[in-house]
């Protein structure tokens, strides 16, 4: 325990890096001819504010879903700190600190045991936790199982009962059994078929705005982020490259590559075109991660101080961070309006 | 390269005519299922019709489990056991796929039909080297020698957008990134220079900046060469940027059909516009979404009568009682609904 009291974020981290180091053997060290590093996290920084949804895009590979790993304690740092309400957050969890931070995962299907009923998933967590005595298990499951929509009479059933949308409030229930102040969801909806995805979205704003939940909310659909979400942060190779309040990021994005996301985004009005901000090629490998800024090689702006340094996060507005050289210059490229109704 | 690309048009054994008017793929009453003993019969897909015209780009929006993968896939004649087609007709130029002699069925895959997968890695053969993969088909189809069928292969990556195509020829599939893989199958559709291009979800397994490049690729390829689409996905903002035609499919049934962009503006039936209130739009955030409640039946106990009454709003005593037909409720447009006179509110 230090410092706690001046910290305002529920969790907080600070120069977070995660390498995996491959063919560790020394007969692949001495063959190998490229990098064996694999850069997952490369000094993350980034604040979780009690009762927000904060969500972290970014395209596969980015290290949206290690820094989640991290941050439940599911695999250590290798360098870099989490800290949680104010306090370190030891690498190696005991129960009570892993208690506090709870995860939902992507995959419904995958992600229950298919052995265990509803009842006994959640008793289970009840009692090893030690979230209620023994006699009020039932009462505190079907409290549970309330709070995401489901009624009492499905916890007798197995996980291969219900439907995808189902089983992913069965999730939900499960992570807030043990009454924790942050939830970590991965891509939770994108699994699931779009006339369901909008339910279980508004579940996450509704145990939000009911329980003061802070939520990290981890997507690739920014259509969905941009209906859920408080705060936007842009991962790219390992790194935040931009944070920003929702409206702001969308409206005025002060980074290249969310600018391109924006731009990518396939869109369901007529007339709403994406514009010329295409991107070339797709994002480097993390076991190679260019120098100078990690965008440059498919930046429209890239110029040669752009190849030259590696830009930290910066402040560009109120709230509003970039990871950008040329944030200014971008600023000045209007993003294209939808040509509204032309029927 | 436009070259290659004549030297395909030219090379290519016109199998089937195409007669003006005449639509290039039309799929009439087509029901899909697994055959059971003595008439117990489980139908997955349920009298789907429709008609593709040379150029044309149809969409076919759906959830999991709608039937629209299996559809695409009986066209193509890649049903997967012990799924079959259990009546109507795929008729291609005219001439009937399912009744064809399977022999003659093949020649047309490649040169006038062909399929693009979802999860490249696994449609690729993992241990031929990629530009092999892409000029076995030449070679077959169109009879060129290997050199011929290399250069062409070299040719079709440089058009789809493979930087270094020369040296990626020589990768395997698993040496390359999701996209450059999606790329190589593209390329593979399209060396013989198809007429119709049968694509399922083939941008779902990418990141949404390659799929941006990917679909515009697609796009480029058809609109040069005048190439039919069928564009199956569950994304309606991609259909929106890819198709002019759309066709919904619940639970194996088409329930509305029409131009992509009148069927988004005026949904003429209940689960369409469930669908397009419930997705997000990038453009209107603050638009409340609403869900569709419940969630769509088994599909070995789909309900009597209309697949979507448990879970419509518009619902009356008759939609239980027998399917609504797919019948003409405006000009182009069709929809399987009762009550789809009740539905002419235009979403803003």
């Amino acid at each position: 325990m230090t410092t706690a009291g001046t910290d305002t974020a529920m969790l907080r981290v600070t120069g977070l890096t995660k390498t995996y180091s491959l063919g560790t053997s020394w007969l692949s060290r001495l063959t190998s001819r490229g990098s064996t590093t694999l850069t997952a996290l490369d000094g993350v920084d980034l604040d979780l504010r009690p009762g927000e949804i904060l969500a972290l895009v970014g395209e596969s590979g980015s290290g949206k879903s290690t820094l989640a790993k991290i941050l439940v304690g599911s695999t250590a740092a290798t360098s870099g700190e989490v800290r949680h309400r104010g306090a370190s957050a030891p690498a190696r969890r005991d129960k009570e600190s892993s208690r506090r931070v709870q995860m939902v995962f992507q995959d419904p299907y995958s992600s229950l045991n298919p052995r265990l009923t509803v009842g006994a998933m959640l008793a289970e967590l009840l009692l090893l936790h030690r979230v209620v005595p023994r006699r009020e298990v039932r009462t505190e499951s079907v409290r549970l199982l309330n709070l995401v929509g489901l009624e009492e009479d499905v916890l007798g059933a197995y996980p291969s009962q219900f439907s995808g949308g189902q089983r992913q409030r069965l999730a939900i229930a499960r992570a807030l059994a043990v009454r924790p102040d942050v939830l970590i969801a991965d891509e939770p909806v994108s699994a699931l078929d779009v006339s369901v995805q909008a339910t279980i979205l508004e579940l996450f704003a509704d145990l939000r705005a009911r329980l003061g939940l802070s939520i990290l909310f981890i997507a690739h659909n920014l259509a969905v982020v941009q209906h859920l979400a408080d705060r936007v942060a842009v991962m790219y190779l390992g790194r935040i490259v931009e944070v920003a309040p929702t409206a702001q990021l969308f409206a005025a994005p002060r980074h290249p590559y969310t600018r391109a996301l924006i731009d990518s985004i396939p869109r369901m009005t007529e007339g709403s075109v994406n514009d010329e901000f295409e991107l070339d090629g797709e994002p480097p490998s993390p076991y190679d991660v260019p120098a100078g800024c990690r965008f440059h090689p498919r930046c429209p702006l890239a110029g040669d101080i752009c190849r030259a340094n590696d830009p930290p996060l910066l402040a560009v507005g109120p709230a509003h961070q970039s990871a950008c050289l040329k944030a200014g210059e971008l600023a000045l490229i209007p993003l294209p309006e939808p040509t509204q109704e032309h029927a | 390269m436009p070259g290659a690309t004549a030297q395909t048009a030219a090379r290519r054994a016109s199998h089937v005519p195409v007669q003006p008017g005449v639509p290039l793929l039309s799929v009439q009453d087509l029901t899909i299922g697994i055959r059971g003993s003595a008439g117990r019969s489980v139908a997955i897909v349920e009298g789907v019709s429709f008609d593709v015209a040379p150029g044309q780009r149809m969409g076919i929006v759906g959830e999991s489990g709608s039937g629209k993968s299996l559809t695409l896939r009986a066209i193509a004649g890649l049903l997967p056991k012990p799924v079959e087609v259990l009546s109507g007709r795929v008729e291609y130029g005219g001439a009937d796929l399912l009744t064809m002699p399977a022999k003659k069925r093949r020649t047309l895959m490649g040169p006038e039909i062909a399929m693009i997968f979802q999860e490249p890695m696994t449609a690729l053969n993992p241990v031929v080297r990629v530009g092999d993969q892409i000029a076995e088909g030449p070679r077959r189809h169109l009879g060129m020698s290997a050199k011929e069928a290399g250069e062409l292969a070299v040719s079709m990556m440089a058009r789809t957008g493979i930087p270094d195509p020369r040296r990626r020829a020589r990768a395997y599939p698993h040496e390359l990134s999701g996209g450059l893989r999606q790329r190589i199958m593209i390329a593979m559709a399209v060396s013989c220079g198809p007429r119709l291009l049968l694509c399922d979800e083939p941008t779902t397994a990418l990141d949404v900046t390659v799929q941006l490049q990917v679909l515009r690729l697609l796009e480029r390829l058809c609109s040069d060469t005048g190439t039919s689409l069928v564009f199956v996905t569950h994304d309606l903002a991609v259909i929106n940027q890819t198709c002019s035609e759309l066709a919904v499919m619940y639970a194996g049934h088409i329930v509305e059909s029409g131009r992509v962009a009148e069927v988004f503006r005026q949904p003429r039936h209940p689960y369409t516009r469930g669908l397009l209130e419930s997705a997000p739009d990038f453009d209107r955030p603050d638009r409340e979404l609403i869900p569709i409640p419940g969630f769509p039946p088994n599909v070995a106990d789909r309900p009597a009568g209309c697949p979507f009454a448990p879970r419509c709003g518009y619902v009356r005593d008759h939609c239980t009682e027998a399917m609504p037909p797919l019948a003409e409720v405006a000009p182009g447009r069709l929809s399987a609904c009762y009550e789809s006179d009740r539905l002419t509110e235009v979403l803003a």
